[in-house]
């Protein structure tokens, strides 16, 4: 039996990628990162700021996503976002412009917690990619 | 009747005048099949979330305390409406559509005795509105500024609409906005965002159970405020789709009947020069005749 699923990641502007022959993808839920193996239960769950790895047959990819929101179901995988950025063509000053951009936000004074949770795990990320 | 060199005239502004709309069109028809191919890659998005959604909302048992977005903040006495418009105008109908549609729903919402209240997104849509609901625009929003449509323009709208919400400032959101379906049609299409209305709840895709992580109220929570972006980006890029849509037919109609006036004209021009020449004819005829 193959162990492989198909996954599908799209964002507003489009479909962003589509493949279906992937082993295993890890996405960083909100409360951890979640490793997805072929016959998951369903599942329904958040993304905080950080890096997706998919592994398939051809390869690893990594990918940067901002926010989104995942559903598997039928051994579909789909990813939402609304921004996304492969790792491999990445330019360093895209990176630092959403890192001053995401400083900037943390400086102001009215944010919640939980907006300032996702605005460190953010830098973190960013931090540790560039 | 005009002096030939009037017709003259006219003949090469009515030319010049054809020119232009020529111009216009091929224009519209570069844009038109970018921005129909981006409303098509945006679907997928719309498309799933919606999908997401409902298998949520489903999900959800205690509709008592779901969120405000989904269930409707239990009142119906103000309603906001969002019409979506170009920025530009020359584009036929697409804008009168627009709010012919929307006045309707205006005048049955006055009718009633709810508080009608209006936000324009584009120009041109403020600018018909202005005279008979200028009272009723509470925000006016444009994006001249932006050259291709993007998430984040539709972000702003939708944080806008949330914002109005949360402070209890309407209780029912609508959107107005022309869906694209070819070059010559396009239908204006009205839009409940806020209560959510899952009337499309025929799949019985309830059956799956999902696990949830984090809870299911707090992914909703999260979730709509973004499909509310999400249905306002979609609205967005079928209304440029339509836009570009509208505006290439209507300069091509323009264009012909430049073309048809041009004739006309031509016609008028050789048939007054002809009557010219016949008339020094006779003169110089009967001229010579007399003496």
């Amino acid at each position: 039996m193959s162990e492989e699923y198909s996954v599908e990641i799209v964002n507003p502007e489009k479909s962003f990628l589509l493949k279906d022959d992937v082993t295993e993808v890890v996405v960083p839920a909100f409360e951890g990162e979640i490793g997805i193996l072929k016959d998951h239960i369903s599942i329904i769950s958040f993304l905080k700021p950080g890096i997706i790895k998919i592994f398939s047959k051809s390869g690893e990819e990594s990918f940067y996503v901002n926010d989104g929101i995942i559903e598997f179901k039928n051994n579909n995988l789909s990813i939402l976002t609304s921004l996304i950025l492969n790792l491999k063509d990445i330019d360093k000053e895209k990176i630092s412009e959403i890192q001053k951009s995401a400083e900037e936000e943390l400086n102001k004074s009215e944010i919640n917690d939980q907006e300032k949770y996702l605005l460190d795990q953010k830098l973190e990320v960013l931090k540790s990619i560039n | 009747m005009a002096s030939l060199d009037d017709l003259k005239k006219r003949i090469s502004s009515v030319k010049s005048t054809q020119k232009i709309t020529k111009a216009m069109k091929m224009v519209a028809a570069a844009k038109l099949r970018r921005a129909q191919e981006s409303a098509e890659k945006g679907r997928p998005y719309s498309d799933k979330m919606n999908n997401i959604i409902l298998n949520l909302s489903n999900g959800i048992s205690d509709i008592e305390n779901a969120p405000k977005l989904l269930s409707g903040s239990g009142e119906d006495k103000v309603h906001l409406c969002v019409v979506m418009t170009s920025d530009r105008g020359l584009c036929g109908g697409f804008n009168t559509n627009i709010i012919k549609k929307a006045k309707l729903y205006f005048q049955k919402i006055l009718d009633e005795g709810k508080t009608l209240k209006i936000i324009t997104v584009g120009t041109k849509g403020y600018d018909q509105l202005k005279r008979l609901y200028g009272d009723n625009i509470i925000e006016r929003i444009s994006f001249k500024e932006s050259k291709n449509i993007n998430y984040f323009d539709a972000d702003k709208v939708g944080k806008i609409i949330i914002e109005k919400f949360e402070k209890k400032e309407f209780d029912v959101c609508a959107i107005f906005y022309n869906q694209f379906k070819n070059v010559i049609t396009q239908i204006p299409q009205e839009q409940q965002i806020i209560p959510l209305k899952t009337s499309e709840n025929e799949g019985n895709s309830s059956e799956d159970n999902y696990e949830f992580e984090p809870e299911e109220d707090e992914i909703l929570s999260n979730l709509l405020p973004k499909n509310i972006s999400t249905q306002i980006f979609k609205a967005m890029l079928e209304n440029s789709a339509s836009e570009q849509g509208s505006r290439m037919s209507a300069m091509d109609n323009a264009t012909r009947n430049a073309g048809e006036m041009v004739d006309k004209l031509t016609i008028e021009y050789n048939r007054s020069r002809q009557a010219a020449i016949t008339k020094e004819l006779i003169e110089i005829i009967s001229g010579a005749e007399s003496l």
